[in-house]
């Protein structure tokens, strides 16, 4: 008998919204999304975590510039803040090391971590999720029980085609779907129009702003790009902020 | 490490729940090895949170597993041990056993692509109900 899932609900229960942002496809902007979101919310007033579960390529951590910063151990691990964000990912620990796990381990690896971190009380919990819908997608949402999804696409035909089979995921399961947002967008209405047919609400796009590699990691930089002022509106209309 | 009053709050809700049901006299709590628990500590605090709940007179065993490990690459079994991990690595895989992945290798090809064959973490392993 496993007992760590008997503590979930424990551990989330100072939390008011868990916002799970994915996407199924790689390579559009999940991470930043989640990791900006965060810093942008956090910006508004509102306490903010956020929860990195792409085990096998974390990247909040260097979005959000974290460096020389660890979880504390306190009946339990309390996430260390950056940029007044609560942020738990097993980098901390792994430190840029390859983390092969499989199926189930990635499950365990979920379990602990939801059964062990201490959020206190949040507004918002973000949580960055992997490409695909695996263990670590599923998993969430089985856990938490009352995730809400926060769908990021590109225009690109391919990402809609596997953004589509995502949304009709969530629907079976139950998942309340914030929204679509369009990132790299370049004027198509292509995103827009598979909202509609979906039935599902478009947030919004974000441009493509080569600049942004150079202020991955500054924070206080990071929220004046276009980038953050285009999310801004997104999360307004998912009224998330 | 007081990350085993986490633990231990989850072992005694589980049982909590159980206990909802009907009276739990004992229960054996498998400890495996990887995670590095403290029994010490453990013991402590499911005692102390075990404490005005339905579990207060119920007996709580604890149980020692040996950690085990299987390469998924030649197949090799061996024994966990900690030797060679420095103390920053084994406090990792005490946050989350996975985490072995980062530090351990196989003995025999050098992979990292390897599976826990037991030992890893906490679980209830049997539950005695009655009076």
């Amino acid at each position: 008998m496993d007992p760590r899932a008997a503590i979930v609900d424990e551990r989330l229960k100072g939390v008011a919204r868990v916002v799970l942002v994915c996407s199924g496809k790689g390579g559009v902007g999940k991470s930043l999304v989640a990791s900006l979101s965060s810093l942008l919310a956090a910006r508004e007033g509102l306490r903010v975590g956020l929860l990195d579960i792409d085990f096998h390529g974390p990247s909040c951590h260097t979005i959000l510039g974290a460096s020389g910063v660890k979880p504390v151990e306190e009946r339990g691990l309390t996430p260390p803040v950056v940029a007044g964000v609560k942020l738990m990912s097993l980098n901390f620990f792994a430190e840029g090391q390859p983390l092969p796990l499989r199926g189930e381990e990635v499950t365990d690896a979920l379990l602990e971590l939801l059964a062990v971190t201490i959020w206190g009380n949040l507004d918002v919990l973000f949580i960055d999720s992997p490409p695909g819908t695996g263990e670590e997608v599923l998993d969430t949402l089985r856990l938490t029980k009352r995730a809400e999804a926060l769908v990021v696409t590109t225009p690109s035909r391919l990402s809609l085609a596997t953004v589509s089979r995502l949304v009709k995921l969530l629907r079976e399961l139950r998942t309340p779907v914030l929204g679509l947002v369009e990132n790299f967008g370049y004027g198509s209405d292509a995103v827009r129009r598979s909202a509609e047919e979906w039935g599902v609400r478009y947030l919004g796009w974000l441009p493509y702003y080569p600049e942004l590699e150079e202020v991955i990691g500054q924070p206080d930089k990071l929220v004046r790009t276009p980038v953050a002022l285009h999310l801004r509106e997104a999360l307004r209309a998912a009224q998330l902020i | 490490m007081v990350h085993e009053w986490a633990l231990a709050e989850a072992i005694v809700k589980r049982l909590e729940e159980v206990a909802r049901e009907a009276p739990v006299s004992s229960a054996v709590i498998a400890v495996g090895e990887l995670q590095g628990v403290d029994i010490e500590i453990l013991t402590f605090a499911l005692n102390e949170l075990k404490k005005s709940t339905k579990l207060e007179s119920s007996l709580l065993l604890i149980e020692k597993e040996p950690a085990e490990l299987e390469c998924s690459t030649c197949e090799y079994r061996w024994e966990f041990g900690s030797s060679g991990l420095s103390e920053e690595e084994r406090e990792a895989i005490h946050y989350v056993p996975e985490l072995a992945h980062a530090f351990i290798r196989c003995p025999r090809c050098g992979s990292p692509d390897f599976r826990i064959v037991r030992g890893r973490g906490v679980w209830i392993k049997d539950v005695k109900l009655g009076g």
